[in-house]
């Protein structure tokens, strides 16, 4: 019992960060039929800028609650003007274009943005100096650090504003609006230009935030890290329903919790025929049931045809 | 558009013409000049990965062997009574098997006359094949795991001991030194991780260590919470990790985070510096084995750290006085053969009798290191501290 816990707690945090990194692939995904896939690794940009960013601080002194808020403002400026510039250069001028297009331009935005990144940082793990000093609180038999609480909490927070965010504010009645109809909601005065940079604007922050969470998180970056954490998100956002916010959410943390109990109980119930490196499989089997018996995801109501 | 064309037409004749004048010079003097003893130009290849997560470790191996090189075209030595001028072919395997063959391939096509790598077994192994068959010799550096050198291969060697020595001292240290009584054993699911975890668990049995749990995880992953929750469960003395340092350092500091007790010990791929830096103060007390002496007590050791570090500007990671020292045992062989052509001082190779950086370096019938000491770190205020030194031999005997 004690494990089954702690290993829902592993799950949970996990989980969160996919949302949190998931939100940004369906949001896209609900207001353009776009697979944003450089999305992954806007969130590596936003992890790496913001584990500079600690590291620079760190050396010069500055409290840690100081570096903390700086390095993520740091990474979310970052992330923001690379999000919507890529939107404005790379999407825009392809919104009318058969649908494969912007995917394969998302592609190589998402190669582009590695190895720029593998420039600027070097293709080595780089080392997160270690700023807060973890305390350790048990619930249920599960430790769980001061850190994962503050993660899960925070991630919880962003998804349930945002969430607020799109039901009450006129900006997210414009987003909803977009969503449903671009023609339509243009012709009732929305500007769907700016509505459409708002949303990379809002998923790239939130992106920002998740990429400092894992390197606070795991104590390390590297140029790479956002090819599977993009996937994994991606992964649920389609679990969820893609296009549906809520559904991302649940999506991320199902994917983190089925991917963390598979861990852990897949030697067993294999009679240690697969290991623990085979727990993907789980993840993917899931997503496979999901996908034949309600196509559209979980909490997805329509599938977008639209390009 | 028409300018454009004839611009590029103009650009494409005269680069073709350039082409050509640089091509058809050389020839004439080399034929001139036959009297005058030539210099004998020798290429030698450095594989190992360059970029991935284990670049650091890569580039510190083809650091060592550009060391050597730089020092025997200092030493003026003379092969066969030929002026040598030794040149590296550096290649990058980014530490993946596949890569790893294209590589070798690379560099067979370049007919480099011998090639120290690869950094990872999984890389040596695939390629030690097109060496051989190419016929030129190969010293691994680093490469641990025992199949390497039982293939059969007369082209393949190695400066370090290998896994089925390595392992089982890992085991006999945590059954006698730690007194551990209980043990988790984790791999990376490569040929290296795997083979050093298989070693060391088959030899901790015999010892009467008992394995509670075995499980694997991959050399790309950074989250072990759900593994080691399962291991938590099983409350064993000591955890056991196959594998290197990016997967080894967010380990400890999960197992830290997890409040699991165990000890925690390793191989050679963890014991890196940047082990230390990533896992931060969850790394004190961290165990780990490195074939050969430490770096500060290997007979050539102060001179190479420092030379390396006046050439480099940074520390010695792990593998570049392996490294620099097959470029010398390559070189060495040469000289007693008196030819450059693997063909001649390949026999020569397997009677090296040399003094190296990292001490005396012989050869058995393999192509193993006879020999080779292990010896057993501690992280002690963040840095890692020689704590045991074991000779295989001896270690039998007192078996």
């Amino acid at each position: 019992m004690e494990i089954f816990a702690q290993q829902l707690v592993n799950g949970l945090v996990l989980g969160s960060i996919y949302a949190l990194v998931a939100l940004g692939y369906t949001m896209v995904y609900g207001i353009l039929g776009l697979i944003n896939f450089a999305h992954g690794d806007i969130t590596m940009i936003g992890a790496l800028v913001s584990l500079t960013a600690v590291q620079l601080l760190a050396a010069a002194g500055v409290p840690a609650p100081v570096v903390l808020v700086l390095a993520g403002g740091a990474a979310m400026v970052v992330c923001v003007a690379l999000g919507v510039s890529i939107e404005r250069v790379a999407y825009r001028p392809l919104r009318h274009a058969p649908r494969l297009a912007p995917l394969i331009t998302a592609i190589g935005i998402s190669i582009l943005l590695q190895y720029s990144a593998a420039l600027i940082w070097g293709k080595q793990y780089i080392a997160m100096p270690e700023i807060v000093e973890p305390t350790r609180i048990v619930i249920a038999g599960a430790q769980l650090t001061s850190l994962q609480a503050t993660i899960f909490l925070l991630a919880c927070a962003i998804m349930a504003g945002l969430l607020w965010f799109l039901k009450a504010s006129r900006m997210g009645r414009a987003m909803r609006a977009t969503e449903q109809n671009p023609a339509v909601a243009g012709l009732m005065g929305v500007n769907t230009n700016k509505v459409i940079a708002f949303t990379f604007v809002l998923g790239s922050a939130i992106g920002a935030i998740a990429g400092l969470m894992v390197v606070l998180y795991y104590g390390l970056g590297h140029y790479f890290m956002g090819f599977m954490l993009g996937l994994k998100a991606f992964t649920a956002a389609v679990l969820g329903g893609i296009g549906n916010v809520a559904g991302a959410v649940l999506g991320g943390l199902l994917l983190g919790v089925i991917e963390s109990l598979a861990s852990g109980y897949i030697g067993d119930l294999t009679g240690g025929v697969l290991g623990s490196n085979y727990r993907d499989i789980f993840a993917f089997l899931v997503l496979v049931l999901v996908l034949v018996l309600k196509p559209s995801g979980l909490m997805g109501q329509h599938s977008g045809d639209r390009a | 558009m028409h300018t454009l064309r004839q611009i590029s037409v103009a650009l494409l004749t005269v680069a073709l013409i350039a082409g050509c004048g640089k091509d058809t010079p050389p020839p004439a003097p080399k034929a001139a000049t036959p009297a005058v003893p030539a210099v004998l130009n020798v290429k030698i290849g450095s594989a190992s990965p360059l970029t991935g997560p284990q670049a650091h470790i890569g580039i510190d191996i083809r650091n060592g062997v550009q060391l050597a090189i730089d020092d025997a075209n200092a030493a003026n030595i003379e092969i066969g009574g030929a002026k040598a001028r030794f040149e590296l072919v550096a290649e990058d395997d980014e530490a993946n098997p596949t890569k790893a063959t294209t590589v070798a391939q690379k560099l067979a096509d370049a007919k480099v006359a011998a090639v120290v790598g690869h950094f990872n077994s999984g890389a040596s192994i695939p390629a030690s094949k097109i060496y051989s068959d190419a016929g030129i010799p190969q010293i691994s550096p680093s490469s641990t795991n025992p199949k390497y050198t039982q293939q059969g291969f007369k082209t393949t060697f190695r400066v370090v001991a290998h896994d089925d020595q390595q392992g089982p001292t890992l085991a006999r240290f945590a059954a006698k030194t730690l007194q551990a009584k209980s043990v988790a054993v984790i791999d990376d699911s490569t040929a290296y991780g795997q083979g050093l975890a298989d070693a060391f668990e088959n030899t901790a049995k015999t010892l009467g260590v008992k394995v509670l749990a075995r499980e694997h995880t991959t050399d790309k992953d950074t989250d072990f919470r759900a593994i080691l929750t399962k291991i938590k469960g099983t409350k064993p003395d000591l955890v056991m990790f196959g594998g290197i340092d990016p997967q080894a350092a967010p380990m400890i500091r999960q197992m830290k985070e997890l409040g699991i007790k165990a000890k925690f010990i390793g191989g050679d791929g963890m014991q890196t510096p940047n082990f230390i830096k990533i896992a931060g103060d969850a790394s004190d007390g961290a165990m780990a084995s490195i074939p050969g002496l430490p770096k500060e007590q290997m007979p050539g050791g102060n001179a190479f750290l420092e030379k390396y570090k006046a050439k480099f500007e940074k520390e010695v990671e792990l593998f570049a006085p392996m490294g620099y020292d097959a470029v010398m045992v390559f070189i060495d062989a040469m000289k007693r053969a008196g030819s450059a052509d693997p063909a001649k001082f390949l026999p020569e190779l397997g009677k090296t009798d040399y003094q190296g950086v990292i001490g005396p370096i012989a050869f058995d019938e393999k192509g193993d290191l006879k020999n080779g000491p292990i010896t057993i770190y501690v992280v002690k205020g963040g840095k890692w501290e020689p704590l045991e030194t074991v000779k295989p031999d001896a270690d039998a005997g007192r078996k």
